[in-house]
């Protein structure tokens, strides 16, 4: 007798055999739903109040070969397509980097409490940014503006750095990484702060922008990010099955035929230019690569072929919301976007964190 | 397949030889008990055979050297039981079994039915159908123990490599997981290669037993040769007595050398 006897031939219909974790579409059209809402709610709410069927009808007629008229001014327009609507779309991509990013870290590190910035992403941006506001030229008859090209190129050069640090000694191990992301960022936090400290006079700026923020001109960061976003989410998506192999740990893995450091390497430079690419254009925002998909792992289950996906739209909605809460709670002054996501976010995840302990 | 053939493999971790100078031939169909006192490469060389660790000299599995098959390859040929294997926190059964089937999976893509049927089976096999749905973390050492043999076996290795299978199981759990093992070997037609703590044990569940000492083969052949009293004293310094069992088979047993002082 064999294994595979005891049920012959995969076109004879079986008895319901185990069902793996495996993304199902209903939580995934739940979590778009809740997107779907946050953004529209985000894109109505504000200083000026648009009409809902309206903004539907608005948005609708840009889709090809549908042709209405939604009876917004052009000024209500003007606040919806250049105001409204890239700030809901950037701060939903910046939610659903961080949170994915998160979510790809604490898989491959084991490691609940990775977040997005574990390996130096967030020191290496905090220099990058700094150093473009101290010493940067004035770029404002440039097509970009340099400060967030130098937060993303100094994110990728605090993660690559750590990376080299940590594989280079005779213990390849995560915690020798995660122990290297430590000194590098420790030591670039360093330099940050010594170039803060002798350019006074940006310390208000440079702080502004670790705290957070989600201010636009138009589509223009939007652009700038799409392409390291759909490339990311592609590459983490694809590797979730595997990142669940590593859950067993390297050795195991290895041993079911995985190559754990490869795997790793290539999560962590997707993951890495998801967070690069957020930062560039947001600053420092905390919180939501652990709050979301610890919520979503609590909620749905710790496969990342779940996981990944639905802490990507999930992120989305939580930060749109977020911001949407930033600039109406004082308005018409803004919260920094970093203080609404810890004070909201803490709260809710220990609720989570408290009823999920009664629902083992 | 032709079995596993070592010749001169000798395997160094962070300098220190662990394996010297290692020949072994382990036919296909073999049933044998890796022994030898704490720290003697029994685990180093279940590592080395598949895989795990770099190695000099000449690893042959079947008609393949060790060192030219893919990782994948080796990793449906060998399947390999760890003394501690991880239990990812949250996991079922069913998702734990199917991480067997990841060197049949292709690199990107999802389960097939043919997968999931396989994993159905081993399920059914081991008894763990019940358990299917269950979280790793909730069951009981022996069950647990069980859901990572059904792991290894939804590998459809040939060769099961087995690092102290029974670690931290009572005695009745110890013998039906190696009454399982040996049952599974016959049906499967598997080459079983199992390190093992319990000498008594040892010579029970296996047809032959090779005893490492200091990275080499100290002895081999059939329990009756190999558990001796002499052989015993000199590479586990213990004191032993080794018994004829009248069903049949060795007992191992310890004994205390100055009992009389401990008395006074």
């Amino acid at each position: 007798m064999t294994v595979t006897e005891r049920r012959p031939g995969h076109d004879i219909p079986v008895a319901p055999g185990p069902r793996p974790a495996r993304l199902r579409a209903g939580p995934l059209l739940a979590a778009c739903a809740v997107l779907a809402g946050a953004a529209l709610l985000a894109v109505l709410v504000g200083p000026v109040r648009l009409d809902p069927w309206a903004v539907l009808v608005e948005l609708a007629g840009r889709l090809p070969g549908v042709d209405t008229s939604s009876g917004l001014s052009d000024q209500e327009a003007a606040i919806l397509w250049q105001l409204r609507l890239p700030r809901v779309v950037l701060g939903g991509l910046v939610g659903a980097m961080l949170a994915l990013a998160g979510a790809a870290y604490q898989g491959v590190f084991r490691n609940p409490l990775a977040d997005p910035y574990l390996l130096g992403a967030a020191a290496g941006a905090g220099l990058g940014a700094t150093l473009a506001i101290a010493y940067g030229p004035g770029t404002s008859g440039w097509p970009v503006d340099l400060l967030p090209l130098a937060a993303f190129a100094g994110a990728v050069a605090g993660v690559a750095a750590a990376y080299a640090l940590g594989r280079s000694g005779p213990a390849r191990t995560t915690t020798s990484l995660i122990l290297s992301g430590v000194a590098v960022a420790a030591f670039l936090t360093a330099i940050q702060t010594y170039v803060q400290q002798r350019e006074s006079e940006t310390l208000r700026e440079v702080y502004g922008w670790i705290l957070g923020r989600l201010t636009t001109a138009g589509w223009r960061e939007v652009v700038l990010i799409v392409p390291y976003a759909l490339v990311s989410t592609a590459a983490i998506l694809l590797h979730g099955r595997l990142i669940d192999v590593l859950a067993v740990g390297d050795d195991e893995a290895s041993s079911l035929g995985v190559r754990a450091a490869r795997v790793r390497l290539v999560v962590v430079a997707a993951a890495t230019l998801a967070t690069a690419a957020a930062v560039a254009v947001s600053g420092l925002i905390g919180f939501v690569g652990i709050i979301v998909p610890h919520t979503i792992r609590l909620l749905a289950g710790s496969s990342h072929r779940l996981l990944a996906p639905l802490s990507l739209v999930a992120g989305a909605a939580f930060l749109i919301l977020a911001d949407l809460a930033a600039r109406t709670v004082i308005a018409p002054a803004e919260l920094p976007i970093g203080v609404v996501t810890a004070i909201v976010g803490a709260p809710f995840f220990a609720l989570v964190l408290r009823g999920a302990r009664r629902v083992p | 397949m032709n079995g596993i053939e070592l010749r001169g493999v000798s395997v160094a971790l962070d300098g220190r030889p662990v394996l010297r100078d290692l020949t072994l031939h382990i036919p296909r169909g073999a049933r044998l008990g890796l022994i030898g006192p704490n720290g003697s490469g029994k685990t180093t060389l279940l590592r080395a055979i598949a895989g795990l660790v770099p190695h000099t000299g000449e690893l042959r599995v079947g008609d393949a050297a060790g060192g030219a098959l893919s990782r994948r390859e080796l990793a449906r040929r060998i399947a390999l039981v760890p003394q501690h294997p991880a239990v990812p926190a949250g996991i079922a059964v069913t998702d734990y079994v199917l991480l067997g089937r990841t060197p049949h999976i292709p690199y990107f893509g999802a389960e097939s039915r043919r997968d999931l049927d396989i994993v159905a089976s081993v399920l059914d096999h081991l008894d763990l159908g019940a358990f299917a749905d269950r979280r790793l973390d909730s069951l009981s050492g022996g069950e647990r123990q069980r859901a990572v043999l059904a792991r290894a076996l939804a590998q459809q290795a040939p060769v099961l490599l087995l690092d102290e299978p029974t670690t931290g199981l009572d005695v009745g759990h110890q013998q039906q997981v190696l009454e399982l093992v040996d049952r599974l070997r016959d049906d499967l037609d598997l080459t079983v290669v199992g390190a093992m703590h319990d000498l008594t044990v040892a010579g029970q569940f296996a047809d032959h037993l090779v005893l490492l000492d200091g990275g080499r083969v100290a002895a081999a052949g059939p329990a009756g040769t190999v558990l001796t009293e002499e052989v015993i004293a000199r590479h586990y310094h213990a004191s032993v007595r080794v018994l004829e069992d009248p069903a049949g088979g060795i007992v191992v047993v310890p004994v205390r050398t100055s009992q009389e002082k401990v008395a006074g």
